[in-house]
C-alpha cells in the first residue's frame, strides 16, 4: 500500500485485498534488494528485478501468458470447481476459503491449464497459482493436471507445467494426497509413449507437489533462487534443531546436489524450453 | 500409571492390576479368589468393550502409534516362513527405517516391503521412529522392481509419521525419491497390495502406498499430515490435534465412507497390541484372499484398472 492510501480513510480505499493482488501503483519494490522499480517496465522485464536479478513470484495467467505465443488458446479443465466433500473446518470454513480465494485470484482453483503453443510448436502448458490458497494441491488441481496430461497423450505433444505450491491441500486430507499419486501415474503414461514433460519449478515448490508431479520431468528445470524441497525449512529447523545452511533447498542448492538438470532465468525460458523440446521432438512419431 | 495402556483406557489399566495383584496373592489363599479373578476380568472386557466401541478419531491416532503395537517384523515373524531380508538401495546406504524381502505366504513366494519403527530407544533410533531416507525408498523400488522380473505379488505395510525430514534427506533428494516410487507403482506389473498397520503419515506412507487394493487395520489412520501438524499450520495450536484429527477423517472407518480405501481389517478387542497373534492371523486371511483375487486378474487389465482407481480419486461434480 503507497503511503498515499494509508491517509485515506479506509472506507473510500479501493478493495485490494490479498497481497499483491492488484498492482496498486506505479512503481514497486523488489522484495530482495529493496530497489524501487517502474512498473511498467518491470512488467516487460517479466518480474525480474533489473537490479538484482531476483524472479519475483508471478500469476499464473501471467506466467502462461509471457511463456506461449499469442494466438489462440485452449483452456483445459476449466469448468472442474473444487468441492468441499469432508465439510472442512478449521478457524475457517474450508467453502469460505475457496470462495475467498476464487474472489481475489478469479480462478476457480489454482492451478491454470491451456493448450497453445511455443514457437510455433503446439502443446500444453499448466500454471500453479500460487496466490490460490499456496498454490495447494486438491482435487481439481490433479484433475487439471490429470486432464492436460490426457490431451498431450491423445495428440502426442509435450506438457510443460510451472510449479508454485506450498504442496498438498490440508483442507481436503487424504483426497489430497492421492492426487500425488494420481498425478505421477497420469506422468507414467506420458513417459510410455515418449510424450516429453517439462517441469519448471519456480518460487516455492514444497511438499507433496515437489514430492510428486514436480520432480518427474524429463527435464527438471529451476528458475534461479526459487525455494524447492520436500519439507519446509521451519519443519526441517524444529526436527535437526540447528541453523540450516545459507542457500539450503534453493535452486542452486538443488542443481549442485543433482535434483535439476539446469537453471534458467526467466527471460530465456522461452527460447530454451523450445530448444529442448525441438531436439526431443525428432523423434519417430508414436 | 501403567505406561502400556493409553490415557484414555487408564481405568482399565487399574482393573488389570488389581487382577495382578489378587493371581499374585491366589496361591496362598484358600477363599475363593478365583472367582473373584473370573468376576474382574469379566468387569474389565465389557469396560474395554464400552471405552472400544466409541473412540474418537484422536483416540486412535494414539492408537495407531502405541508403543507395543506390532510393527512390520512383528507379522513378518508371525504370518510368514522363509523370510530373506534384502538390504540396501546400491547407491548410498541400508536404510533401516524400511526393511523388505522375500518371504512365503501361505507357501507362496512374495516381496514384502514395510516400514519399520524400533522397541526400545537404541532400536528405535536405528531405524529413525520409522521415518524413511530417500535411501529407503529407492531399496524399496528396487525390491519393487526385483519383483515384477520374478513375477512376485508386492506386499506393503505402512507404518510411518512420515518421510524424514531432514537436511541429508533434502540433499539426496526426498521429493523425487517419493515422487519416483508413485510413478512406478502406478504400472508395475504385478499386483501390489498395500495394508496400513498403525501410522499412515502423508507422503512418506503413500511412496509405498500404491497398489491395487488398499487395506487399514481397524486402528490405523491415514492422512495427508499429521493432526499435530495440520492443528498447528491451520490452528497455529499443535493442541488443537483431536480436532483437526476429527477434521480430516483419518480413520479407517471414516476411510472407508469416503470410497478412499477398500477394507477394514478388524483388530481385537482393546487393540492389535492386546493379541498379536490374532491380529497377524487375521491380517494373513485377508492377505491371502486378496492376493488369491488378484493373481486371477490378466496382468494388462490389472494394470489398467489401477490407473483407472488412481484416477477415480477426488473426481467430482463439475
Amino acid at each position: 500500500m503507497s503511503w498515499f492510501e494509508k491517509l485515506m480513510p479506509s472506507r473510500i480505499r479501493t478493495d485490494g485485498t490479498g497481497k499483491g493482488a492488484v498492482p496498486e501503483g506505479l512503481w514497486i519494490k523488489c522484495p530482495k534488494c529493496n530497489a524501487i522499480l517502474f512498473r511498467a517496465e518491470q512488467d516487460r522485464n517479466m518480474d525480474v528485478c533489473p537490479k538484482c536479478e531476483h524472479h519475483m513470484r508471478m500469476d499464473a495467467r501471467r506466467r502462461l501468458d509471457s511463456f506461449l505465443d499469442a494466438g489462440e488458446r485452449q483452456e483445459i479443465g476449466s469448468d472442474l470447481e473444487p468441492n468441499d466433500v469432508l465439510k472442512f473446518k478449521d478457524s475457517k470454513k474450508y467453502k469460505d476459503r475457496i470462495s475467498q480465494a476464487q474472489k481475489a485470484t478469479q480462478e476457480k482453483d489454482a492451478l491454470v491449464a491451456v493448450r497453445g503453443s511455443l514457437k510455433g510448436m503446439p502443446l500444453v502448458a499448466v500454471a500453479f497459482e500460487f496466490r490460490f490458497m499456496g498454490g495447494s494441491m486438491g482435487a481439481v488441481v490433479g484433475e487439471r493436471f490429470v486432464q492436460a496430461a490426457d490431451l498431450c497423450l491423445k495428440e502426442g505433444i509435450p506438457l510443460v507445467c510451472f510449479s508454485a505450491s506450498g504442496g498438498a491441500r490440508m483442507q481436503e486430507a487424504l483426497f489430497s494426497l492421492m492426487q500425488m499419486a494420481k498425478t505421477s501415474a497420469a506422468l507414467a503414461r506420458l513417459a510410455d509413449k515418449g510424450v516429453p514433460f517439462i517441469s519448471i519449478m519456480t518460487d516455492p515448490t514444497m511438499g507433496g507437489v515437489s514430492a510428486s508431479l514436480a520432480m518427474l520431468g524429463d527435464v527438471n528445470i529451476a528458475e534461479p533462487g526459487a525455494l524447492i524441497g520436500f519439507a519446509g525449512p521451519r519443519v526441517i529447523e524444529q526436527t535437526v534443531r540447528e541453523k540450516l545452511p545459507e542457500g539450503f533447498q534453493r535452486s542452486e542448492f538443488l542443481l549442485e546436489h543433482g535434483a535439476v538438470d539446469m537453471i534458467v532465468d526467466r527471460r530465456e525460458l522461452r527460447d530454451r524450453v523450445a530448444s529442448l523440446l525441438a531436439m526431443f521432438g525428432h523423434r519417430p512419431p508414436v | 500409571m501403567n505406561l502400556n495402556f493409553l490415557d484414555f483406557e487408564q481405568p482399565i489399566a487399574e482393573l488389570e492390576a488389581k487382577i495382578d495383584e489378587l493371581r499374585r496373592v491366589g496361591d496362598s489363599a484358600e477363599i475363593n479368589i478365583q472367582d473373584e479373578i473370573a468376576r474382574l476380568c469379566e468387569k474389565s472386557k465389557a469396560l474395554t468393550q464400552e471405552l472400544f466401541s466409541n473412540l474418537s478419531p484422536w483416540q486412535i491416532s494414539q492408537l495407531s502409534r502405541h508403543p507395543l503395537r506390532p510393527y512390520t517384523l512383528d507379522y513378518l515373524e508371525r504370518a510368514f516362513t522363509d523370510f530373506e531380508e534384502l538390504h540396501g538401495d546400491r547407491a548410498f546406504r541400508d536404510d533401516p527405517a524400511i526393511v523388505g524381502g522375500v518371504a512365503r505366504l501361505d507357501g507362496q513366494p512374495v516381496m514384502v516391503i514395510g516400514q519399520q519403527k524400533g522397541r526400545d530407544t537404541k532400536e528405535k533410533i536405528r531405524r529413525n521412529f520409522g521415518m524413511p531416507q530417500p535411501e529407503g525408498y529407492r531399496k524399496a523400488l528396487r525390491l519393487m522392481k526385483t519383483a515384477e522380473r520374478f513375477r512376485l505379488p508386492i506386499l506393503t505395510f505402512i507404518d510411518t509419521p512420515g518421510a524424514y525430514p531432514g537436511v541429508g534427506a533434502e540433499e539426496r533428494g526426498q521429493s523425487e525419491a517419493i515422487a519416483r516410487n508413485l510413478f512406478v507403482m502406478a504400472e508395475l506389473r504385478t499386483p501390489i497390495l498395500c495394508t496400513v498397520i498403525g501410522e499412515g503419515g502423508s507422503g512418506g506412507a503413500l511412496a509405498i502406498g500404491v497398489g491395487d487394493h488398499l487395506m487399514l487395520l481397524q486402528y490405523s489412520t491415514y492422512s495427508v499430515i499429521s493432526p499435530e501438524g495440520c492443528a498447528s499450520i491451520l490452528w497455529k495450536n499443535a493442541d488443537k490435534a483431536p480436532v483437526a484429527a476429527e477434521a480430516m477423517g483419518i480413520t479407517s472407518g471414516r476411510l472407508k465412507e469416503l470410497g478412499l480405501i477398500d477394507q477394514v481389517i478388524s483388530e481385537p478387542l482393546g487393540g492389535a497390541h492386546r493379541d498379536p497373534d490374532v491380529m497377524a492371523e487375521r491380517l494373513k486371511q485377508a492377505l491371502v484372499e486378496n492376493l488369491d483375487r488378484l493373481r486371477k486378474i490378466n496382468v494388462d487389465d490389472l494394470v489398467k484398472q489401477r490407473y483407472e482407481r488412481l484416477m477415480s480419486y477426488g473426481r467430482h461434480a463439475e
